[in-house]
């Protein structure tokens, strides 16, 4: 038989409770860069509604994850992914971190627009998350969606069999433009997580 | 151009989310499996750096923390290049990498391992792979710390790896571990790795051709991330 020259892809490792250090250091209490990547993901003067998004990531026991990381990817208004640093500051993605006391995360951005899909099929708006913590073996991956948007034909909630669990990736309302969205790593109501 | 669909992750070398002989996992792994969706732009498309997003020292790590002298410990060039599955090379892709001292200490507010504290030594680093997909950084070979896994847990040396690719369904992070170090083998976190051959390849070989005389060691650690496929004869939707 002939052999499939492939590479493997590299094997993840956690990222340890000081991730901070690596891709925050400001977080872990020094400095070594001029500017730190993704501490702001979108600068005022970025179109768009602002919105501004919390939460809690809790563990199987339901306390919080107090080290974790998430990095969001996200489109702009217009639902267009950027393809590079912008001019306007805008590169849709960004870093957030914990306060390391109660675990409790926000980050202001601007609410990014329907995001077209596989042959058209337009998606809701949704922010795209990574999480990595100590005890989290590989990146997980979910989605956060917008509790005012139509998401009957979204093809990755419809893709969640167990109804009851969509809207694990629904934020809920806090105020006008202000999103609580807590992520529940196991348990009841654990969240979907995707396999992208 | 569309972006093109990436390959499915291999889960067979990955470790689980739940590994019993680390006992963090067991409280913050999903137990629900995870949700199989077919690509979109939204995991196909990922944020772009560029140099401007990077300073001269920022993958020098003997001096990016330099406060009068040099970091204690084996000074050592850490190089790779970042490669997919179908071998080509990831160019222009950040990577950043964080570690602890010689001491085995982590500079981190949470961290109080009784190790020592380099006042030269920060810990972090990050640069841009080239064309080639080539990346090096200078750094000081980190030390074995201990951790309360079991109660006489050590971890072996190791440095912590993270790169994007050019798809958010490509970022990885990893750890990287050290030619030789006897410590490999008994580490709860390498063990959550059920492939020998994937744990084989985290360990950076001693690369004495680039080592440069009487100045450092060198060590060699290659990336592999996810490939993108070329060809899609069905319904060419995300092809190219």
């Amino acid at each position: 038989m002939q052999k499939l020259d492939y590479l493997k892809e590299t094997t993840s490792q956690t990222a340890g409770p000081y991730v901070h250090i690596g891709l925050a250091p400001g977080a872990a209490g020094f400095k070594t860069f001029d500017q730190e990547l993704g501490e702001v993901i979108a600068p005022a003067g970025v179109a768009g509604q602002r919105i501004r998004v919390e939460g809690i990531v809790t563990d199987g026991l339901g306390m919080p994850v107090k080290d974790v990381l998430i990095e969001v990817w996200q489109a702009d208004a217009n639902g267009t992914y950027p393809q590079s640093l912008r001019e306007d500051g805008f590169r849709g993605w960004g870093r957030v971190i914990p306060d390391f006391e109660t675990g409790l995360w926000q980050f202001d951005t601007i609410k990014p627009g329907a995001v077209s899909g596989r042959g058209g099929q337009a998606q809701a708006p949704h922010l795209n998350l990574w999480l990595v913590a100590r005890g989290i073996n590989i990146g997980l991956n979910t989605r956060m969606y917008f509790p005012e948007d139509a998401h009957e034909t979204d093809p990755i909630l419809n893709a969640i069999d167990g109804v009851a669990r969509r809207k694990t990736l629904i934020a809920t309302q806090v105020s006008a433009g202000h999103y609580r969205f807590d992520i529940r790593l196991q348990g009841d109501d654990e969240t979907v997580f995707i396999d992208v | 151009m569309k972006p093109a669909e990436f390959y499915m992750r291999d889960r067979s070398q990955h470790p689980p989310a739940y590994a019993s002989g680390y006992k963090s996992s067991v409280a913050r792994s999903p137990r629900q499996p995870l949700l199989t969706i077919h690509q979109t732009a939204s995991e196909m498309t990922g944020p772009a750096f560029g140099h401007n997003d990077i300073a001269a020292l920022d993958n020098d790590l003997t001096l990016n923390f330099d406060h009068g002298g040099m970091p204690v410990g084996e000074r050592i060039i850490l190089h790779g290049r970042v490669l997919d599955e179908n071998a080509r090379p990831v160019p222009k892709t950040m990577v950043e990498i964080w570690q602890a001292n010689a001491s085995g200490r982590y500079r981190h507010k949470k961290d109080s391992y009784l190790g020592a504290l380099d006042p030269n030594f920060g810990g972090c680093g990050r640069t841009l792979t080239d064309e080639n997909g080539y990346y090096a950084f200078r750094t000081i070979k980190p030390g074995p710390y201990p951790w309360m896994n079991y109660v006489n847990s050590w971890r072996p040396a190791h440095i912590h790896v993270s790169v994007f690719g050019s798809g958010f369904c490509q970022r990885l992070i990893t750890q990287l571990y050290f030619e030789g170090d006897p410590l490999i083998p008994k580490c709860p976190i390498v063990q959550t790795i059920p492939d020998p051959d994937a744990i084989q390849r985290l360990i950076a070989a001693l690369d004495l051709n680039t080592a440069v005389p009487m100045d450092c060691l060198a060590y060699r650690f290659d990336i592999v991330l996810r490939g993108r496929r070329s060809t899609l004869f069905e319904n060419r939707l995300e092809g190219n």
